[in-house]
């Protein structure tokens, strides 16, 4: 046993230098409604600055512009975008929930449940969308060998 | 049943940072969570800190952050928290002792809403009569007995100590929505300033957390409405 918790009256000694984990508030779902609310509003907000300028890419000319949208072709900025349709989705369904909860005199009530209904809204509508976002994806995998060598 | 109970433990004047104590206890099941931090006070360790009066619920004295969430000790039972139960001080609140809070500013800011009845008229020769229907209104408010619990489980709170808090919130509910009360303009002037209601995010902690079952979040919506409205709705 170390030596801090030997159970002394008064003298005990001087607890150690040990470092002491935080331990985070256990919310329930309002709270986790709240986190990924926020949490998506600020990855919206990055993305669209990004938005801003690859849109001005288009003041530079055509040929500028079609080269930096390529950019939106790779696995990983698809993984990125699906990323954002998730966060677009879940904001817009759960700001809808959280209108209800300020306009709404049983929102509070339903809050849970409204809760629920987000989630399932957000994953439904997202499968959808992933789809056609990570399909091109994997057209080397449907397609025949000879298609996938011709590329873009 | 034999608990491991870890309480989060700081002495200002020889800690400088919290630490983390352990104590085995035998406790029986339905002993309440307090009944068994007086066994560690009076037996093992007197140096154990923590505010307790009624011992049922009524004082509001002895809120704390037990297996993460804000809860009166003397209202939990030892079979609902398992054999490993994490204490410590609410969150929100500057640490005096172990799990003594200071709840200074929280009264301090529960004074600032006006909590007693404001009348402006000459004194009726009569009581103040209310229907059944205009007491029910503002019920859930009159249940509060101030223990905190709500405004440390606010992650607005954590954020900004100025915000005026669930608690306030509550007490103020309790007057702007009472038919006798002439009140409610200058209650509901001072919470819609910067550090009133809108600092609410709806995210229903306190609501879970008050040991009194007051919906709390419910009722700061009321208010934020009754902002935006100009004036409570009437029973
Ligand atoms: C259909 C579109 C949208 C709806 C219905 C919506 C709804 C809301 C609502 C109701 C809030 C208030 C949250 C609260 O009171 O706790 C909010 C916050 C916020 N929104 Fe949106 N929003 C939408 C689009 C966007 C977009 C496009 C962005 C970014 C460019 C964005 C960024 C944010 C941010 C950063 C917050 C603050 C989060 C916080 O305070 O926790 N929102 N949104
Ligand atoms: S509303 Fe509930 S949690 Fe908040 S101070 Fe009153 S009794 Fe405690
Ligand atoms: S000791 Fe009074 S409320 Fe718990």
């Amino acid at each position: 046993m170390p030596e801090h918790q030997s159970h002394s009256y008064c003298l005990k000694a001087p607890p150690p230098a040990s470092r002491i984990e935080e331990e985070m508030y256990k919310g329930q779902s309002g709270m986790w409604s709240w986190l990924f609310h926020r949490i998506s509003g600020l990855g919206i907000l990055l993305f669209l600055f990004i938005h801003i300028v690859d849109v001005s890419m288009l003041s530079f000319g055509p040929g500028v512009y079609n080269q930096s949208v390529v950019l939106f072709d790779y696995v990983v900025v698809r993984l990125l975008s699906l990323a954002l349709v998730i966060a677009v989705l879940y904001h817009t369904f759960n700001g809808i929930r959280i209108m209800a909860i300020d306009f709404w005199r049983k929102g509070s009530r339903y809050q849970r449940a409204m809760f629920g209904i987000v989630l399932a809204a957000t994953i439904i509508v997202f499968i959808p969308m992933a789809y056609y976002i990570m399909g091109p994806a994997f057209q080397w995998l449907t397609q025949a060998p000879h298609a996938a060598t011709t590329g873009h | 049943m034999n608990i491991l109970i870890r309480i989060k433990r700081f002495d200002p004047e020889r800690d400088s940072k919290p630490y983390w104590d352990e104590f085995r206890v035998e406790a029986d099941p339905i002993d309440r969570l307090l009944d068994t931090l007086n066994t560690i006070k009076w037996t093992m360790d007197g140096t154990l800190t923590f505010r307790r009066s009624c011992a049922h619920g009524v004082c509001g004295s002895d809120a704390m952050r037990i297996n993460g969430r804000n809860r009166l000790a003397c209202k939990v039972l030892m079979r609902d928290v398992g054999n490993k139960v994490t204490i410590e001080p609410m969150l929100g609140y500057a640490v005096i002792k172990d799990l003594v809070v200071d709840m200074d500013r929280f009264f301090e800011k529960y004074r600032s809403v006006k909590p007693f009845l404001i009348t402006y008229d000459n004194e009726p020769g009569t009581e103040r009569l209310q229907s059944q229907a205009q007491r029910e209104v503002y019920d859930e408010g009159t249940k509060c007995i101030l223990c905190g619990a709500c405004t440390g489980s606010c992650p607005s709170i954590w954020g900004n100590p100025d915000w005026v808090g669930p608690a306030s919130i509550v007490n103020a509910h309790r007057f702007i929505f009472d038919s006798r009360d002439q009140g409610a303009a200058e209650r509901l002037q001072l919470l819609s300033r910067k550090d009133g209601v809108w600092r609410c995010r709806t995210i229903f902690n306190c609501a879970d957390a008050c040991p009194r079952g007051i919906p709390v979040t419910d009722l700061i919506e009321q208010v934020k409405r009754a902002i935006v409205y100009g004036g409570p709705e009437e029973a």
